[in-house]
């Protein structure tokens, strides 16, 4: 198990140094960069630009530089905490970022949690009662999940919620709490704020895990071992569960690195149009504006957090199937 | 299938001849007879729900043709005084009467507590349509001048099926037009991740070793971007001052080059099945050079395959499209695919007086719906030797 967690470490770095240069490459693609971009905006405001200043600001930022060695300026920075500088609001990264981070894991961890929380009940009825009438019911409202996408969901639910309760269910938080310090409470309002968003952001992810543990469990509940179970007169509930069930798990986490990035994009999206405090309004704002570390560092940002969800499905996945872990981590 | 016919000469000691003494129905034969893809598409007719939802996206699909003539207005024709005028339904019977389909024109009043534009119907105006009329004029494939509509509204009204938006433009021929658009951008975004699925699958499915390990390492890197952050930054990247219709083509390019892993994963995972088997080593052993035995041998037999996994693709290029445009950064007007008109529904506030501006919603998920059964049709009918 030991070694298997090395090497998946091992397996991380180059990855996420692939990562580093992609999201740099796509920073530098855009043609001219934020102070450009600037100098334009201030002049169709019919404003005098300071060349001097500019020039300095140039320097400062180290924008006259070779992308190469922004490259590394960036990434040996990012390696010491320092993400660099947002030019829109005139401050370090990490400070525009803070909160925003936290929030964004918040948000994924409460939507994995849901993913998990409705659909084991409901794909274990569903493969026990295949056929039934609640069976195609359920099925029927997977697939409806699974196509909606989840913006027009949030969307959707924005427009009920505005017309029937008359409320805006938008944001995550009590206003008051908007720029308030992390305090109990805040975490009360969060919590009380987040079940919108989990299930719009959990409605496909689970519509998907539900199809999958339901075809996986009717899998194993033609196996022989099963049947020999009932047939030594085991209880249906038991016999169900200490077997079938556990084989069946399986995807159930190795499904997390697959469905994690999805729920970051689609987090990102419902976050834009529910005016959530994420990372996604920010995102958006920051490529919009050309702010090229800012915008930069969040994709990064989401990219690692994939990258340490994946790693952690996978080593849950070794914790609970011996298989995985002696194939030393080149399983296919 | 069915019982074997006896055989009338069971003890002769003449040579036995299954083929000339074995006879077939026409039927049995063709059933025995049958092509790979014959079978695949009696076993994909047997799922009611695949044929249902390929019936709906070939009619989606055929409409793009004849945009123009359904659609009863041109995409920007403007109404200036029938500013987000509510839907109108067709009516059949007026006071007890069959007219045939009507509708009832508006009266209008601005509402001054909240500035809400407020339509009722007027029982008193019955404005039949007319059908296979003239109207707008277009050109039609951008080559005939015609103005040549299937329903247009009775003379001097109007007929607003879907409402219109904040412009007076007619949204049911919006969302006609916007189907040209965001139905194509999945069929160009999939034949780009197609091809660069298969190359880049194929050639490490059958070399292995390193190539494989390589391209495996990168889908990985790629996959690893959450999707939709990435295609925002790369949308956003693209420049200003390109032509919608250059933007389109980049948007479906970005869409494209960022989906062909999963395509490459399956391609590859076939391959290294297949190139176990017999007749490629035979085929190689011949001397047939690696893109023949790729594309000559291999590929035909997972090729159902690639098209039920490309059938399941499309619809996340085409809801790909659609985010990227709602959030204002796919396509731009006048380029109009279903994301840039919900576009105009992100104002919350907007959408609850004007609830119809959501209604492109509907086309979407209905797309959606209705490629991801047809790709599960396919999928289960890809392999009918089973």
């Amino acid at each position: 198990m030991f070694g298997y967690v090395i090497h998946r470490l091992l397996v991380m770095i180059p990855t996420l140094l692939a990562i580093s240069a992609i999201t740099f490459l796509i920073m530098q693609l855009p043609p001219g960069d934020f102070l450009s971009t600037h100098i334009a905006e201030l002049q169709s405001q019919g404003e005098s630009v300071d060349m001097a200043k500019i020039e300095f600001l140039r320097q400062q930022y180290g924008l006259d530089r070779s992308a190469v060695e922004q490259y590394f300026h960036w990434i040996l920075g990012m390696l010491q905490g320092d993400f660099g500088y947002s030019f829109e609001f005139q401050l370090p990264v990490t400070k525009v970022v803070g909160d925003k981070l936290w929030l964004t894991v918040i948000v994924s961890v409460a939507t994995i949690l849901f993913t998990w929380i409705v659909s084991f009940p409901i794909a274990i009825y569903s493969a026990t009662h295949q056929y039934s009438w609640a069976d195609h019911g359920l099925t029927l409202l997977g697939f409806l999940g699974l196509a909606t996408p989840n913006f027009l969901l949030a969307l959707v639910l924005l427009y009920f919620a505005n017309v029937v309760f008359g409320t805006s269910i938008g944001g995550l938080m009590d206003d008051r709490f908007l720029d308030a310090p992390w305090s109990w409470e805040k975490f009360r309002s969060i919590l009380e704020h987040l079940w919108v968003p989990t299930l719009v952001i959990g409605a496909s992810g689970t519509a998907g895990m539900i199809r999958r543990l339901r075809a996986n469990l009717l899998d194993e509940l033609q196996k022989q071992y099963y049947v020999t179970a009932r047939a030594k007169g085991m209880p249906p509930f038991r016999a169900l569960v200490k077997y079938p069930l556990r084989m069946s798990l399986n995807p159930f986490i190795s499904d997390i690195g697959g469905i994690l990035p999805s729920i970051i994009s689609g987090a990102a999206v419902v976050s834009i149009v529910m005016n959530l405090p994420t990372t996604g309004p920010m995102l958006l704002r920051a490529l919009q504006a050309q702010d090229t570390y800012l915008a930069g560092s969040f994709l990064m940002f989401l990219a690692v957090l994939t990258v340490i969800g994946v790693f952690l499905s996978d080593l849950a996945l070794a914790a609970l199937d011996p298989r995985i872990r002696l194939q030393g981590g080149t399983s296919r | 299938m069915t019982a074997q016919q006896p055989l009338d000469h069971f003890v002769s000691k003449a040579p036995f001849n299954p083929a000339t003494d074995e006879k077939l129905t026409p039927e049995q034969e063709r059933y025995y007879m049958a092509s790979q893809w014959q079978m695949v598409w009696r076993k994909l007719r047997r799922h009611h729900l695949a044929v249902v939802s390929g019936v709906i996206l070939l009619l989606l699909y055929l409409s793009i043709f004849v945009t123009e003539f359904i659609a009863p207005y041109a995409l920007t024709t403007r109404h200036t005084d029938h500013l987000f005028a509510p839907p109108q339904t067709i009516h059949f019977v007026h006071e007890g009467e069959f007219v045939g389909p009507f509708v009832y024109g508006y009266t209008y009043r601005l509402n001054m507590d909240n500035l809400k534009r407020e339509y009722t119907p007027d029982l008193r105006q019955v404005n039949k349509l007319r059908f296979f009329c003239e109207g707008d004029s277009y050109r039609f494939w951008g080559l005939v001048e015609m103005n040549f509509h299937f329903v247009c509204p009775a003379r001097n009204t109007e007929f607003f099926w879907l409402g219109t938006d904040r412009l007076g433009r007619d949204m049911f021929s919006r969302i006609m037009y916007g189907t040209r658009i965001s139905l194509t951008v999945g069929l160009i975004g999939i034949t780009i991740s197609f091809v660069l699925g298969i190359v880049v699958g194929g050639l490490a499915g059958y070399y292995g070793g390193w190539t494989d390990a390589i391209v495996q390492r990168s889908i990985e890197c790629i996959r690893s971007f959450p999707e939709l952050p990435l295609w925002m930054a790369l949308s956003a990247a693209l420049p200003v001052d390109w032509s919608p219709i250059v933007i389109y083509f980049g948007i479906t390019i970005i869409l494209g080059l960022l989906d062909w892993t999963g395509l490459a994963r399956s391609v590859r995972s076939k391959l290294l099945a297949l190139r176990e088997e017999d007749f490629c080593t035979a085929a190689v052993l011949m001397g047939a050079k690696p893109s023949r035995v790729i594309f000559r041998h291999l590929m035909p037999s997972f090729t159902s395959h690639l098209i039920a996994s490309a059938t399941l693709s499309i619809p996340g290029m085409i809801l790909g499209e659609t985010a990227l445009s709602f959030l204002g950064l796919g396509l731009r007007p006048p380029i109009t695919s279903w994301g840039v008109l919900l576009n105009e529904a992100q104002n919350i506030n907007v959408v609850a007086l004007y609830p119809w501006l959501m209604l492109p919603v509907l086309p979407v998920i209905v797309t959606v719906l209705a490629f991801n059964f047809l790709g599960d049709g396919l999928r289960d009918a890809a392999d009918p030797y089973k």
